[in-house]
């Protein structure tokens, strides 16, 4: 069973790894780049908001910070992509792990824990957009030099495998914690955490390794944004957008699952390509529809579409003998 | 700084804050009885703008006129929403009202953002720049307009709390929901009323802040967190602390605002709102939560 999510891991990246020798097409290749986009970042959200029960609406604050971090220390201090690359996934991690070591101690949670994730990263976006640094209202432009060497690969299936490559770390990541003592003190947390702790779990400590796991993921998908894009403002890297999307995709994927965020994601950036089409260039239509959607899963179908999926096979698998499996025969 | 330039911020800061607390009140009430945070509020405000900028557009009608048609209006809105959407959508859990709300937030925004575009919009009327002179100030007639309206609300708003039935049958639910049900008073349909007593706020706020402020999709947003902050400095679901909150609030914006510049003064608002959030919980006014 314990290596039975790992085979399925294998075999999920495996089959999405071969995409690309199917088809050449930009328009599939990068809309499966902004779907894995999503589930990276969604992935984050679930670490701490599916399996630790802390929702954030503030996740902007981790992804614009791996955004910039990355494009500033490229433009600015001429960095090479690479190393920005990972010191923008940590400083992500970074202000993961203060936000956490400010809130959770105090004891914020529910809807404070939300609000308070909501105001971080309006206050990050206010100062992004007047301080020089960020290139303020105007926003940066990273140069373009195509080439592995500074992490702008030349084809679309490269960058493809790139995000891919990343995705694949944080299945693992999370299938790792799903089975570790921390991912059990994690789900004890989220259960019920006066009862973890009178059982001697430290829910600060606990909830503050996830939230700089889940940052970590979130700033990853931050920075692929600014390598793939090129280009990052206040809006774009700390706009309410992107914490409503992370959160999106695993509810509807399933939250607490290792796929719920990346069959979320497809289905998220799908039903937007769907509204797309129907309404052309028109803004709106399809972040109306997922508003439509996260209430109809809300209201209908609490465990996401994996939930759906479990519900199903419960009710078509024959009832099972419990006797003679509780009975072992040595 | 010169008393001349600091004063008139001081008085701007109150008359905003009034509207805070306008706001904010919705937002308390609703926090207070129902123990959700309503993450629509924000929207549902932009909501009321657009409705009564349309109103003056299209029927002439003076947004001091139109207050008596949305407030019930959006009253009714509020009650549907909770009625048939909130409450059955989040089977009574903590979070799942959350992303309700913030679905139905994310559902209003874009539908007004696809409808209308995301152009500005103001309204011209004759009263929009008159002022009237006081103690060597200019002070804006439609925002002396807007604190008067505040405070009369936050009165009516209390009055209807503490003398009729359906005000007494709102107190028993946010004491003791369970006890409430069983003295025979139907929680679901005192929820929806409370949440339409919410939402008849923003209307009235909107109607108040159209003259002298714009319209756009997004607006809403800005008042979110406002409204949020002003809440949790007054205490959770205290009447008076939504109406000290906002007026401090808009104290702290506009003197922020004058200190750091325009673009930083709700940076301001926003560490207030975290400092409080992480040190007092319980409000200014209330006990440690």
């Amino acid at each position: 069973m314990s290596r039975g999510g790992y085979v399925a891991i294998v075999a999920v990246v495996a089959a999405l790894a071969c995409v690309p020798l199917f088809t050449g097409s930009n328009v599939v290749l990068n809309f499966l780049v902004t779907a894995l986009l999503l589930t990276l970042a969604g992935q984050g959200w679930n670490v701490l908001g599916g399996y630790g029960g802390q929702y954030s609406f503030g996740h902007a604050a981790f992804f614009g910070t791996g955004a910039y971090a990355t494009a500033i220390l490229q433009m600015r201090y001429g960095l090479n992509a690479w190393p920005a690359f990972a010191l923008g996934v940590a400083a992500g991690a970074g202000v993961g792990a203060a936000i956490g070591a400010v809130t959770f101690p105090s004891g914020l949670r529910g809807s404070y824990f939300a609000l308070v994730t909501l105001a971080f990263a309006e206050v990050l976006r206010i100062v992004a957009s007047v301080t020089p640094i960020t290139g303020a209202g105007v926003g940066i432009l990273i140069k373009l030099d195509v080439g592995a060497r500074a992490l702008q690969f030349p084809s679309r299936a490269a960058f493809y495998w790139f995000i891919l490559a990343l995705v694949a770390a944080a299945l693992v990541i999370t299938r790792l914690i799903e089975q570790s003592r921390f991912g059990a003190w994690l789900v004890a947390v989220r259960e019920n955490e006066d009862a973890a702790r009178a059982l001697g779990v430290d829910p600060t400590r606990v909830k503050l390794g996830a939230i700089t796991i889940s940052a970590a993921m979130a700033a990853a998908a931050g920075s692929f944004y600014a390598q793939y894009f090129l280009f990052i403002d206040a809006p774009i890297a700390y706009g309410p957008w992107i914490s409503v999307e992370a959160l999106l995709a695993p509810i509807i994927g399933g939250v607490g699952t290792v796929f719920g965020p990346l069959l979320g994601a497809l289905m998220v950036k799908t039903l937007g390509e769907a509204a797309k089409l129907v309404t052309g260039d028109v803004p709106g239509l399809d972040l109306v529809l997922y508003g439509v959607v996260l209430i109809l899963v809300v209201g209908a179908a609490p465990r996401g579409v994996a939930g759906v999926g479990a519900r199903c096979r419960a009710w078509l698998a024959p009832p099972q003998k419990l006797a003679r499996q509780d009975v072992p025969h040595d | 700084m010169h008393l001349s330039i600091l004063l008139p911020a001081i008085v701007n800061g109150v008359l905003n804050g009034a509207l805070y607390a306008l706001i904010a009140l919705g937002l308390t009430l609703v926090y207070g009885v129902l123990h959700i945070i309503n993450f629509a509020h924000g929207t549902l405000l932009t909501a009321a703008l657009f409705a009564a900028f349309f109103m003056h557009q299209m029927l002439g009608l003076d947004p001091y006129l139109a207050v008596f048609i949305l407030t019930p209006a959006f009253f009714v809105v509020g009650y549907v929403l909770q009625r048939f959407i909130i409450g059955p959508a989040s089977h009574g859990n903590d979070g799942n009202i959350l992303l309700v709300t913030l679905g139905l937030a994310v559902i209003i925004e874009n539908g007004l953002l696809f409808a209308f575009r995301g152009d500005t919009r103001t309204i011209d009327v004759a009263y929009g720049f008159a002022v009237v002179p006081i103690a060597g100030m200019f002070i804006s007639v439609p925002r002396l307009v807007g604190f008067g309206g505040a405070v009369t609300v936050a009165l009516l708003l209390w009055l209807l709390l503490s003398l009729t039935d359906t005000g007494k049958a709102i107190r028993a639910v946010a004491k003791e929901k369970l006890g409430a049900q069983l003295s025979g008073i139907d929680v679901a349909h005192i929820y929806a009323v409370t949440f339409g007593i919410g939402t008849a706020c923003v209307a009235i706020a909107a109607c108040l802040l159209i003259p002298t402020y714009y319209v756009n999709p997004h607006v809403g947003n800005a008042f979110v967190l406002i409204a949020f902050t002003t809440v949790v400095l007054g205490g959770m679901g205290s009447i008076p602390g939504a109406l000290l909150g906002g007026l401090f609030v808009g104290l702290v914006e506009s003197l922020c605002g004058l200190y750091l510049g325009e673009s930083l003064g709700q940076i301001g608002i926003f560490l207030m709102f975290i400092l409080v959030l992480l040190f007092r919980p319980g409000g200014l006014l209330g006990e440690r939560a």
